[in-house]
């Protein structure tokens, strides 16, 4: 369903991806895992339209869309969880999710109910500003207005930072839901046994190249301390 | 009586200033973009309806309705081909073409039209009153203000109750999030302006009927625009409002003391309120 080929991203002279190649199948959970500065971010910043590519660099359902705007890459189905959350402050914790569903496709799985049934505490909640919530409640309406849109590909990147390893559990316990509603799911995160936990397949990304793809289940951890820091095991 | 009499006159005019402001701070508090052809855009838009008025002799309100499509599209347009293309970090670039825009509007103006003092015919309008008891207001200073009310009470729907009012403020919050839910920050800003300039017509209608305008009156315009958006708030439409009420009231007063002091008196309300609330009353944008 998406695939990058020889993916490369800049910051000015700073180059940041070298070449990622990556493919997602439908309903597929693919982590990325890295050490900081790796280009995991970049990564996701390049497959949403952030940074502009090629257009040949990236393919959505074998469409170019590496020279997409954000807003059409996200209109295709691709929906973003962003590092920080980065929640509207201006918005309620409701109309946070109501903006995600701004683009909806479809009358897909999910609605305003199933979000709150996914996560019960932001029906409680959905008057606050979004931003007076807690970490991990921040977390869950970043997470619902990604979802929001009905996509097909969800794009989480570190949706682990910062939160309480209990608050951590309550989030990844969302995903078997989320994945059972037919989106596919690629996960940023350095928490590399809780990705691996969840994950189908992993690529692990140093210095903006890919140094490991394998099954999770066939992963070892010799081969992903060699992934990660560039060394032999 | 007649101090309460000033006092009620100020108000009312200070729905014109109110109309003058709301749709410059629709655009900076969405873009934080600071036009500073605001006020010669209110003025072209006078001479518009004037256009319209006197070629297929319509009534000044209906005149309006038919200018106000044309203009969301010039809004609309100015927008997402000039100043979409400026707009970033530095604030720099957009006030210097906006600028640029104001001295090429005057100009044209100028050009098109004459230096000559022109006025939108509103007939009995002009003159009716009505008699409240206590104090006698103009009918049209009342429609004025009323429609400032109308006009905010509107927007504040608009920005609160619809998703395109969700759009604004999330793009406002942060546009490249705001990208990431689909949204094309650059249709919302053209949007926007293209709304602004709907309010820039009531404006004009209202600066059109109440006064002379000639090409040189936009600068002025956009003064006391911005000194009721700055008393009111950054941000706040109610702010913008009880902003130009204040200028309002001390234009009247100031020139109920010395009528050499109106404009004067404005300008000090608008000093002592920057001192003692350098962000407003009504502050919502934070920067």
């Amino acid at each position: 369903m998406l695939e990058t080929r020889g993916l490369t991203a800049s910051y000015g002279q700073f180059k940041a991806l070298f070449g990622i190649d990556m493919t997602v199948a439908a309903g597929e959970c693919v982590a990325i895992i890295g050490a900081n500065g790796a280009g995991k971010t970049t990564l996701l910043r390049s497959i949403t339209g952030v940074l502009r590519n090629g257009p040949e660099m990236i393919l959505h359902r074998g469409d170019p869309i590496g020279a997409l705007s954000a807003d059409r890459v996200m209109q295709r189905g691709i929906a973003m969880v962003p590092e920080g959350r980065r929640l509207f402050p201006s918005l309620s914790v409701e109309e946070n999710l109501l903006i995600g569903g701004q683009v909806r496709r479809g009358s897909g799985h999910w609605s305003l109910d199933e979000i709150y049934r996914l996560f019960p505490i932001l029906r409680e909640r959905r008057h606050s500003p979004g931003t007076a919530l807690s970490g991990g409640q921040q977390q869950m309406v970043a997470i619902g207005r990604a979802l929001m849109s009905n996509p097909e590909l969800l794009l989480c990147d570190e949706i682990s930072l910062g939160l309480a390893p209990v608050v951590i559990r309550d989030i990844y316990a969302a995903l078997p839901t989320i994945r059972a509603s037919g989106a596919a799911v690629v996960l940023v995160e350095q928490d590399i046994s809780r990705a691996l936990s969840v994950a189908d397949r992993v690529y692990c990304l140093m210095e903006g190249r890919v140094t490991l793809s394998a099954r999770a289940s066939e992963i070892t951890r010799e081969a992903i301390h060699a992934a990660y820091f560039g060394e032999a095991a | 009586m007649i101090w309460l009499d000033t006092v009620v006159q100020g108000v009312l005019l200070g729905g014109l200033y109110a109309l003058f402001a709301a749709g410059l701070s629709l655009v900076f508090g969405i873009m934080r973009l600071v036009n500073l052809a605001h006020g010669d855009l209110i003025v072209a838009s006078a001479f518009l309806i004037l256009i319209v008025v006197e070629t297929l002799g319509l009534n000044p309100f209906l005149a309006a309705l038919v200018a106000a499509p044309a203009l969301f599209a010039l809004g609309w347009a100015l927008q997402r081909f000039v100043l979409n293309r400026v707009l970033g970090k530095d604030i720099l670039p957009p006030l210097l073409v906006t600028f640029g825009l104001s001295v090429a509007l005057q100009n044209g103006m100028l050009e098109l039209f004459s230096a000559d003092s022109q006025r939108i015919a509103a007939g009995p309008l002009e003159s009716a009153s009505i008699d409240l008891g206590i104090v006698t207001v103009g009918t049209m200073p009342l429609l004025t203000f009323a429609s400032a009310v109308l006009v905010i009470f509107l927007l504040n729907r608009l920005f609160y109750s619809t998703a395109l009012g969700r759009a604004f403020r999330a793009t406002s919050d942060d546009a490249v999030t705001a990208s990431l839910m689909g949204i094309n920050p650059k249709s919302v800003f053209a949007i926007a302006t293209g709304l602004a300039m709907v309010i820039v017509t009531i404006a004009a209608l209202y600066l059109g009927m109440r006064a002379n305008f000639d090409p040189s009156v936009g600068p002025a315009r956009l003064i006391y625009a911005f000194e009721a958006v700055i008393i009111g708030g950054l941000g706040s439409l109610w702010g913008t409002l009880i902003g130009g009420a204040i200028i309002g009231v001390a234009q009247t007063v100031g020139a109920q003391l010395n009528p050499e002091w109106q404009i004067l008196a404005g300008h000090l309300a608008f000093l002592v309120v920057l001192i003692l609330r350098p962000r407003g009353l009504f502050p919502r944008a934070v920067d």
